[in-house]
């Protein structure tokens, strides 16, 4: 992946198919590092499927034998030195609390850091594709933080579906001028 | 400043609007938003889809959507084209370029741009 914005929307992607109701993106940056967290109330995994996530040649989709989206992250984190942990409960497991939480860990002055991108348009992305989820984005950085809420939006919006044009427009925009004012 | 107050005035807008959009969709964009499709770029011709098809005027007749793996990874990104009692139309290496001119002549026009398709790849 050429930006690590991209690396979070094919993560995000799994919470998506995971039928999370609520997925929270946060990225924090501070002291050189890194960390990325992605949360989500979907279905989460068993132990052992934890364990073959990480794995390049596992995947639960029968269409090609080969799912990349975890490890392709855990590899753009440990070229930096860093890492990924994820910690998931699995529905069967727990039918009342369940979910995953993927973590990553960067060194953003490692040669090999992968330069965040376009996070606008991932969230802009992910919102559009998937209008009935929550989601929750944070990006702090030393600079100060740029926030978006879905619930917040909805509570405006009313019965207006949140892939309106108009609607992504104004998240597209109101994100552009929050990371402005942290530049 | 992007304000909360633009977002009250798009509910007011939308209102008569909302009983309008439904059973629209005559023509479904499909695009392939699986790590092999992000890899390959399907993230700025998603954007450009969704841009084009609202400034073109034809988000009552157009969605656009997004899906997982197609199955043809090497021709990512793929945007399939349904549209009802038609073929449905497969493009491939697509970008946001291409997907201006499939808004235009294809979608508006209603004319198969047959280069950009698959069958024209493997024929």
């Amino acid at each position: 992946m050429k930006e690590l914005s991209l690396n979070v929307l094919d993560v995000a992607m799994n919470s998506v198919k995971a039928r999370a109701e609520n997925i929270l993106i946060k990225l924090i940056e501070a002291d050189g590092r890194l960390t990325l967290i992605i949360e989500d109330d979907g279905c989460g995994m068993s132990e052992e499927t934890v364990k073959n996530v990480m794995n390049p040649f596992y995947t639960t989709r029968t269409t090609r034998s080969v799912g990349m989206g975890v490890p392709l992250l855990k590899l753009a984190a440990e070229q930096t030195g860093g890492g990924i942990t994820i910690a998931s409960v699995s529905e069967k497991d727990n039918p009342e609390k369940h979910g995953t939480t993927v973590t990553a860990e960067f060194y953003m002055n490692h040669f090999d850091f992968t330069p965040v991108g376009d996070m606008v348009s991932t969230v802009t992305t992910l919102i559009q594709g998937s209008p009935h989820i929550e989601w929750r984005f944070e990006h702090i950085t030393d600079k100060g933080s740029v926030e978006l809420d879905t619930r917040e939006l909805r509570e405006i919006l009313g019965d207006v579906p949140l892939d309106n044009y108009e609607v992504i427009k104004w998240i597209e925009g109101y994100l552009r001028e929050g990371y402005e004012s942290i530049e | 400043m992007k304000s909360l107050a633009e977002l009250a005035a798009i509910r007011e807008k939308m209102k008569d609007k909302v009983v309008l959009r439904e059973g629209s969709g005559e023509i479904r964009v499909v695009v392939g938003m699986a790590t092999c499709g992000i890899a390959a770029g399907a993230r700025p011709v998603l954007n450009a889809f969704v841009e084009g098809v609202s400034n073109a005027g034809l988000a009552e007749k157009v969605t656009v959507s997004q899906t997982g793996c197609i199955g043809v990874c090497q021709y990512e990104p793929v945007v399939e084209i349904f549209e009802a009692d038609k073929e449905k139309v497969t493009y491939i290496k697509m970008t946001p370029e291409k997907a201006a001119e499939v808004i235009e002549k294809h979608l508006k026009g209603g004319k198969v741009i047959s280069e950009y398709t698959i069958s024209n790849a493997i024929s």
